[in-house]
């Protein structure tokens, strides 16, 4: 079912959601970009649909929710662990079908790799209902197209799209459509979600990654370039990678708390292990590290590529690296070692 | 309460402290549960983290955690002694499987910690019918530097021992030299069908695998096993992944002819 609605029949959709949901969706922070003047989009919870940034990409995903950069998962006392507490209203998240495509691959190492699933992850996943925000047009850097991440035909509750300044709902779940057929001035229509079916980049990816391109000379350039600042990794809405790390409390130094925080495979001690062992110290070590997990190693484990095409570690990287450029140049590289 | 959280730990009566050298002790810690040579514990210590130990022996209702004073979280577990408690979590990993080492050669080649994960190997072939058959060469930085002393003792009473020492202060009787050296003299009968099991620091196990395959093994008889920053153990945390393989799942105890692919 398809709702035609103004931003206000929307703001009231959202308004009467927010009576049963947590809404966390992209939202612009003025000024808060890397240079002066340039906003920032990142998740954030949202108390009305006025902040919802439904025409820029942003530059953080929606992992900023179910992975949080920092989370407590256990509180010590003297002799007591306990586990940290959660909000378990459920949750509507907001993204594109590149973030939509994201959750199945947070989902695998969080909940699929290994015998155990990961509870603190999947009590945030179980309340999590997605939002489709529809792609009118390709961004800087996207290349979801050969990623095969471009559409989604399911996995959302209802979609947003900001058309000629109205809002287009495809909505897909029988038990949200109560939200959107009582807005005075709402269109019943047929509506489908924008999807891209071309983007400027495009990348190839070799079916396998030969031997000698994983050792090859290739990464090398990356070694002076990159300056492992591991932003990429933090945008990336398919990196999984946490640090345990306990904390204590310096006014009763017997009680504290152990977080996991966000990790990246291109910062220092990523690998470091008792006694000072320590693996790939060169940065173009730690590129190809994450370029074949993404393109490789993920695949060769569960079937499937890691990275949805994004291009967020584009956007964000200091040092201009571009990561599709990099896959085409394997793309190419492996060519030549075949032919 | 979270119904199994792995991640909760649970605490473990430390029941003997055993010092080793003045950096490396034996916690022996109540365990009743199944366990194999070559698996881990997350061992845990509120306030300062946690770290993979592996089990360097199993008893009757305990385990052997062999911890080196190193990092932030090793040291605070130096200041726990008998009747105080661990937070433990594991076992975890797929450990050493002993029945493959009963008949015929083996050769284990062991540095420094790394004697730790295959202690209870070592013992299990002392104890076997053909132990004559059975070689062990281990290696430390130095005369201080040894671990298991007592072992090492009985051990050389039952099975072809050769223990040597990286370097040593004048005078020292023993042997001096790396692991790799004493790989070429060990008296085999038929290196291709003996097997071998290597585990140390990344250099070391490298060149004692090529002195193996000089002498004429074969990769598929060699066992290693790798050691790297695990946050979990549970396949989630990602640092210990090397290409498709999570060490903490699906090692730490590989084939070589499968690990001599990992590339870091």
């Amino acid at each position: 079912m398809g709702y035609v609605m103004d931003r206000a029949g929307f703001a009231e959709v959202i308004a009467a959601l927010l009576k049963d949901y947590r809404i966390f969706a992209p939202v612009r922070k003025k000024g808060a970009g890397r240079f002066t003047d340039v906003d920032a989009v990142i998740y954030d919870e949202i108390r009305d649909a006025g902040e919802i940034e439904l025409e820029l990409k942003s530059d953080y995903a929606p992992k900023e929710f179910l992975t949080p950069l920092s989370e407590t998962l256990l509180y010590f006392t003297e002799d007591e662990v306990k586990e940290s507490d959660f909000d378990e209203r459920p949750v509507l998240l907001f993204g594109r079908s590149c973030d939509l495509h994201s959750l199945r691959r947070l989902d695998q190492i969080y909940l699929n790799n290994g015998p155990a699933r990961d509870p603190f992850y999947e009590r945030r996943r179980k309340a999590v209902r997605c939002v489709l925000i529809g792609c009118g047009h390709s961004y800087d850097n996207c290349f979801c197209v050969s990623m095969g991440s471009n559409r989604c035909d399911d996995g959302y509750v209802f979609s947003v799209d900001l058309i000629d300044d109205r809002i287009h709902s495809n909505v897909l779940d029988g038990s949200f459509i109560k939200f959107f057929s009582e807005v005075p001035g709402a269109e019943e229509k047929d509506v489908l979600p924008r999807f891209v079916t071309e983007n400027d980049v495009k990348v190839e990816i070799p079916e396998e990654v030969p031997r000698e391109i994983v050792r090859s000379g290739l990464w090398d350039e990356y070694t002076s370039r990159c300056i492992n600042c591991g932003r990429c990794n933090f945008v990336c809405p398919t990196c999984t990678c946490y640090t345990m790390q306990d904390v204590f409390y310096s006014d009763n130094g017997r009680a504290g708390e152990r977080r996991r925080v966000g990790a990246s495979c291109m910062v220092d001690g990523y690998t470091d292990v008792a006694g000072g062992g320590q693996y790939r110290r060169k940065n173009g070590e730690r590129m190809r590290f994450k370029v074949l997990h993404k393109i490789s190693d993920f695949k060769k484990r569960f079937g499937y590529q890691m990275c949805v095409g994004c291009g967020r570690c584009d956007d964000i990287c200091p040092e201009y690296i571009s990561f599709s450029n990099i896959i085409n140049k394997v793309n190419a590289a492996s060519r030549e070692v075949q032919a | 309460m979270m119904n199994g959280n792995p991640y909760l730990p649970f605490a473990s009566e430390i029941l003997d402290v055993i010092r080793h050298t003045g950096k490396e002790y034996t916690f022996r810690m109540a365990f009743d549960g199944e366990v194999r040579p070559g698996q881990f514990f997350e061992v845990s210590i509120p306030k300062f983290g946690e770290a993979p130990i592996s089990v360097s022996g199993i008893g009757d209702g305990i385990v052997d955690l062999t911890i080196r004073k190193v990092g932030r979280v090793t040291n605070e577990v130096f200041e726990r002694y008998k009747g105080q408690s661990l937070l433990l979590r594991g076992p975890y990993g797929n450990g050493f499987d002993i029945g493959l080492y009963r008949d015929g050669e083996v050769v284990v080649v062991a540095g420094g910690t790394g004697v730790s994960p295959v202690r209870g190997v070592i013992q299990a072939l002392s104890e076997m019918p053909d132990a004559r058959d059975k070689h062990v060469v281990v290696g430390f930085r130095s005369p201080d530097d040894m671990l298991f002393r007592e072992d090492l003792k009985a051990w050389a009473e039952k099975l072809q021992l050769t223990l040597t020492v990286d370097g040593a202060p004048e005078g020292y009787a023993g042997n001096i030299g790396l692991v790799t050296k004493y790989i070429e003299g060990l008296p085999l009968k038929d290196p291709a069908s003996a097997r071998a099991i290597v585990v140390g620091p990344p250099p070391m196990m490298k060149f004692t695998i090529i002195e193996l395959q000089k002498k004429g093994f074969q990769d598929c008889n060699i066992t290693v096993s790798h050691e790297r920053k695990m946050c979990c153990g549970l396949g989630k945390c990602g640092h210990c992944r090397v290409n498709d393989t999570y060490i903490c799942l699906d090692g730490p105890v590989f084939n070589y002819e499968f690990a001599r692919d990992f590339v870091d």
